[in-house]
């Protein structure tokens, strides 16, 4: 049961390929698989914690005022996962930048709080933010892998090519982080159609 | 930034930097609220209306609140809860003062808090140094960009329905796939400022 609140969040409900939640942070800061990383190792930290206060205090919550709660609970955190890069990571703090902020109303975060911390224990709803923020770093890094290789002819920095490489720098452009979520989207879809004959 | 003019403002905000298809804000309602021409104007109607008030009131906060009590670690949470109960009090003034546009807009209001393009743009306009016409320059701006690319996507999405897409494509890969064709487009606009 409890294995299954983990899991699902990797896999079956995964938050990018699955869900379409936290479109923003995955198609800007995926320009690199580091950024990638980065960005979903930050979500998955504010994901844990909020979910785990926002559980501990549901019953305290007025069901009507419960989103404005929320989105401070989850303020808070961020403000203070960005000071804590800006003090210890100043660099991946440069290279995500504006979206460390807007964390905040990355619509996962608050999804997961609405649809299943607002209901569940403070355990299993760490647990859920665990899974999720997991899937959702996956998800983030394959993206960033994914535009990474052509657009800079690396992975995590490290290059691949030699010199006479040219990179297409379409794929670390906007342009290209669309292409390569549409393209990884129906690479899933089929997939999942051999998966059921 | 700092001295740049209204009108050079305003066109980057529109086309060079579009906040959805160049600086990646409000993918959300971008993807979610496109499949039809109407709902996405009443969409981008909606938030051109918000995201112009949200960046003066933000701004305002920031200047007589946030600065002088040096705070500026608080604009997230201050800045989050500005636009929250500014989206609350736009509900309430439209239900009262005019109740067929509330209708029209009444699913989408409550959405736009969660519009990181609201966020961002009152994020951006302190990182930018802004004074308060060139906020207001860049807040229509941005707004009228996001409402002219999602009115586009809208459009391109009303066709797509009725075309032989291969079957894994359909729905949002090929969704995603247009948006990518739009942002090559919007890229040619490249240098015009």
């Amino acid at each position: 049961m409890k294995m299954k609140t983990l899991t699902n969040g990797i896999f079956k409900d995964n938050p990018i390929f699955v869900q379409l939640l936290g479109m923003c942070p995955t198609l800007a800061v995926t320009t690199s698989a580091t950024n990638g990383f980065a960005m979903g190792a930050a979500t998955t930290v504010v994901l844990v914690l909020a979910n785990f206060v926002i559980s501990l205090i549901r019953k305290l919550i007025p069901n009507k005022i419960r989103i404005p709660i929320f989105i401070v609970v989850i303020a808070t955190f961020v403000t203070m996962v960005g000071l804590f890069l800006k003090a210890y990571f100043p660099e991946i703090d440069k290279s995500l930048g504006l979206f460390i902020p807007l964390i905040v109303v990355n619509c996962l975060i608050l999804a997961r709080a609405e649809a299943f911390a607002f209901k569940n224990g403070p355990v299993e709803s760490m647990l859920d933010g665990v899974g999720m923020g997991l899937g959702f770093t996956l998800a983030l890094t394959i993206l960033g892998i994914v535009r990474e290789i052509p657009g800079e002819g690396s992975v995590f920095g490290i290059k691949l090519f030699p010199e006479a490489f040219e990179p297409a720098v379409i794929m670390i452009l906007p342009a290209g982080a669309f292409l390569a979520l549409g393209l990884l989207l129906a690479g899933n879809n089929v997939l999942k159609a051999r998966k059921h004959k | 930034m700092e001295n740049a003019s209204i009108f050079v403002i305003v066109v980057s905000a529109i086309l060079v930097n579009n906040f959805v298809l160049s600086r990646f804000l409000g993918i959300c309602p971008f993807l979610g609220v496109s499949k039809k021409v109407d709902t996405a104007l009443g969409m981008g109607m909606a938030v051109t209306f918000v995201m112009t008030m949200a960046g003066i009131m933000t701004y305002i906060v920031n200047e007589l609140i946030l600065v002088r009590f040096h705070i500026e670690y608080l604009q997230t949470i201050a800045f989050i809860l500005v636009i929250a109960s500014l989206v609350q009090f736009v509900e309430i003034v439209l239900q009262k003062v005019s109740p067929a546009l509330y209708q029209a807009l009444g699913v989408f209001l409550p959405l736009i808090t969660t519009n990181c393009a609201v966020l961002g743009l009152a994020l951006l306009n302190i990182q930018f140094k802004f004074n308060l016409p060139q906020v207001i320059a860049h807040s229509v701006g941005a707004a009228l960009g996001f409402t002219l690319a999602i009115v586009l996507f809208a459009g391109i999405r009303e066709k797509t329905e009725l075309s032989d897409v291969p079957k894994p494509f359909k729905g949002f890969p090929i969704a995603l796939i247009s948006a990518s064709m739009m942002a090559m487009a919007f890229l040619g606009f490249t240098g015009l400022v």
